[in-house]
């Protein structure tokens, strides 16, 4: 019993991780109908820039997330111009294509420059044991950080005027461009969001599991689960998704070998598809 | 006598081209450069080159009164089944490849050697000790390695005479290797009387243990056996030391032998390793360097200490060498000849090859030793060899409290 409650926690703090992962996907999803599939390179690209501002500085990687949110910002821009730009508005296999190109070119550079070797961001804060378990300091703390991220975007698209501008642009773009809205600017910065969101949940995932170039696309699987659960455009929606998905893991994995998961997730991932086509808390896009 | 000076350089040709082609012997392989077997197939590819390069300064393989140089020939496999599928071939058929070295883990070699008997090629193995493979009737494939079942039996008898009521538990990456590894050594356990309470298998590219550890923390686990390669070995021993999973004995497969294993700090301490060959094992070489002339020389070329998967890479090409000098020839039918002969030792301990039709390639004479991470008196971290009693260079490190105040006041 006190095995199955210590797994769930455990489910609980790294789903917040997942919800954050997840919040950067749904939001491009939402707001311009694009499937970024470069998604998980970026959560992977977010790993790096936190291991390397770490070793190049040394300092609290929690106060480094900011750098990162900012480098993720911007490539966020670049990918938008360079390659989703012009594919807005076309067949969403058009989309698909083209980030899926921008996926495996910074997926080889990545690997010309790091390799496929393991990194690891050796910071660790205390823990807290509980009886015989202990649950660590980081997961406590990418958690919190998780959380007060997706609050702060939350409270960026419902309480500013930007952000209403960002929302109205995915409720009906062609209105927002009579009431004055200029869309192109306002998808770009809704990508380069989504793209932030994503570098600020690897540097997250990196300063609690080690990483490769490879490593984010296990999160953007997760991501797509996470983003079908909650519904699509709805950043706080996907974070309680996340977390319904952590726990959810930590609920089996008492019970049956952890390499089951996956199925779990993808049997979850079909039903919520089939039973709640919108989403448990959203719309479609 | 037009002809005479086309003819004469046709000639100088044909012995300039001729010859020097005769007198190169190209060994092919793929490395995985990329992919989660990165790391211990560097250290594989380090161990061959030093060889190599070795072999080629003294003047190269002398057979049959010539001198053969080495090339090597090696591609990325990236870690792939596939990739090597179609790289041996390549090896083989395009860049024609007198022998052939294994890439490195079980799973690879199991692939790769289809190819290379399928084609009459010798393959030494080194880094692949699964024994399946060696049991299909191959008929030039060799095993430098210590088979995969007798791996974890030293760390077993270890703890056996530490904590003979020890409850076991058994975590270790689903692939081919590992689970040879682990079921032989669940079989072990059992038969020495040792308490198995938990056993589970995970993907090779787990990052995140916690959930397996709380299993294992639940099941009252007091010592924990398995890992797989380097990336999964070094995570899981990382992050039991972060939840304080409480165990007394730890012997992880492959990753602790790695140098890079210092990187992961105080979780290194106290974690043992089934290792095929330590610089304190001093064997009395028949043939080449000893250990201390080896770690010399490998230090001296990439400024880090051998592991014993660079130490089974040189010692690969050290055999493969001794059998083309025995057999006099680059001809692969004498030379799987002289390998089915050889009975030798050198600096990796003693190599001999099962000959019977069943279990053709099988590695029969080395032995493994188990070696431990301590701290010297400096508190710098370093490997010694704890098992068996005959062998060791220190004592065995028992019981180890991860995470507990033993190893916080260390």
């Amino acid at each position: 019993m006190y095995g199955l409650l210590a797994s769930m926690f455990d489910g609980l703090l790294i789903g917040c991780v997942y919800g954050l992962a997840a919040m950067g996907l749904s939001l491009v999803w939402g707001v311009m109908n694009v499937i970024n599939l470069a998604h998980g390179v970026m959560i992977a690209f977010g790993m790096f820039g936190l291991y390397f501002l770490f070793t190049a500085y040394g300092i609290n990687p929690y106060v480094l997330l900011l750098p990162v949110i900012i480098a993720g910002f911007v490539s966020g821009v670049v990918i938008y111009w360079v390659a989703v730009h012009r594919v807005i508005g076309r067949p969403i296999l058009t989309s698909l294509l083209s980030t899926f190109a921008v996926n495996m070119i910074l997926i080889g550079l990545g690997t010309t420059l790091w390799s496929t070797s393991p990194y690891n961001v050796a910071f660790s804060l205390p823990g807290i044991t509980i009886g015989p378990y202990t649950f660590t300091g980081g997961h406590f703390a990418a958690a919190f950080s998780a959380v007060i991220l997706a609050l702060g975007l939350e409270a960026f698209l419902y309480y500013t005027r930007f952000g209403k501008a960002i929302r109205a642009v995915a409720d009906n773009r062609d209105a927002a461009e009579l009431m004055g809205i200029s869309s192109a600017r306002i998808l770009m910065v809704a990508f380069g969001l989504g793209v932030a969101l994503a570098a600020a949940s690897g540097g997250l995932a990196a300063t609690l599991f080690p990483f490769t170039v490879l490593s984010g696309g296990a999160y953007q699987l997760k991501s797509f689960v996470v983003t079908v659960l909650a519904g699509l455009g709805k950043p706080v929606g996907a974070l309680v998704a996340g977390i319904l998905l952590g726990l959810l893991e930590g609920a089996v994995t008492p019970f049956m070998a952890v390499s089951w998961i996956p199925l779990i997730e993808f049997v979850l991932f079909v039903m919520a598809l089939v039973l709640f086509p919108k989403g448990i808390f959203g719309r479609t896009a | 006598m037009r002809w005479r000076y086309p003819i004469t350089l046709a000639g100088l040709l044909l012995l300039l081209f001729g010859f020097g082609s005769a007198q190169t012997i190209t060994v092919g392989f793929t490395v995985s450069r990329t992919g989660s077997l990165n790391v211990d197939s560097s250290e594989q590819l380090r161990g061959a080159e030093l060889w190599r390069d070795k072999v080629n300064a003294d003047g190269g393989i002398k057979a049959g009164g010539k001198s053969y140089q080495v090339k090597f020939v090696n591609y990325d496999d990236e870690s792939s089944p596939q990739r090597v599928q179609q790289l041996y071939t390549r090896l083989i058929l395009q860049d024609k490849a007198n022998f052939l070295l294994s890439p490195y883990s079980s799973g690879l070699t199991a692939t790769a050697a289809i190819v290379s008997e399928q084609n009459g090629k010798i393959m030494i193995t080194s880094g692949a000790a699964e024994e399946k493979t060696y049991s299909l009737g191959n008929k030039y494939l060799f095993q430098m390695f210590t088979p995969a079942n007798e791996y974890l039996t030293s760390a077993l008898d270890a703890l056996k005479a530490k904590n003979a009521k020890s409850r076991v538990a058994f975590v270790y990456a689903d692939d081919s290797f590992s689970n040879a590894v682990v079921n032989a050594a669940k079989a072990y356990a059992q038969k020495i009387g040792l308490n198995v309470v938990f056993a589970e298998a995970y993907a090779p590219d787990t990052t995140d243990f916690g959930p397996i550890i709380d299993k294992v923390v639940s099941s009252k686990a007091t010592a924990l056996a398995g890992g797989g390669h380097y990336a999964d070995g070094s995570t899981l021993a990382r992050q039991l030391y972060s939840h304080k999973a409480n165990i007394e004995f730890l012997s992880l497969l492959v990753a602790p032998d790695s140098p890079q294993f210092v990187q992961i700090g105080d979780s290194a301490y106290g974690v043992t390793v089934p290792s095929q060959w330590e610089l304190q094992t001093t064997f009395r070489p028949q043939y080449g360097p000893t250990g201390a002339e080896f770690a010399k020389m490998y230090q001296s070329k990439y400024n880090a200490p051998p592991s014993y998967v660079s130490a089974g890479g040189y010692a690969a090409g050290l055999v493969l060498q001794h059998a083309i000098e025995q057999a006099g020839t680059v001809d692969p039918a004498r030379v799987a000849n002289a390998m089915n002969a050889t009975d030798l030792t050198t600096f990796f301990g003693q190599t001999k090859f099962a000959t019977a039709a069943n279990r053709h390639g099988l590695q029969i004479a080395h032995t493994m030793v188990l070696a431990q991470w301590q701290k010297d008196k400096s508190g710098k971290l370093e490997k010694q060899v704890v098992w068996p009693d005959n062998a060791k260079s220190a004592a065995l490190v028992f019981p180890l409290k991860q995470g507990s105040a033993v190893m916080a006041g260390r």
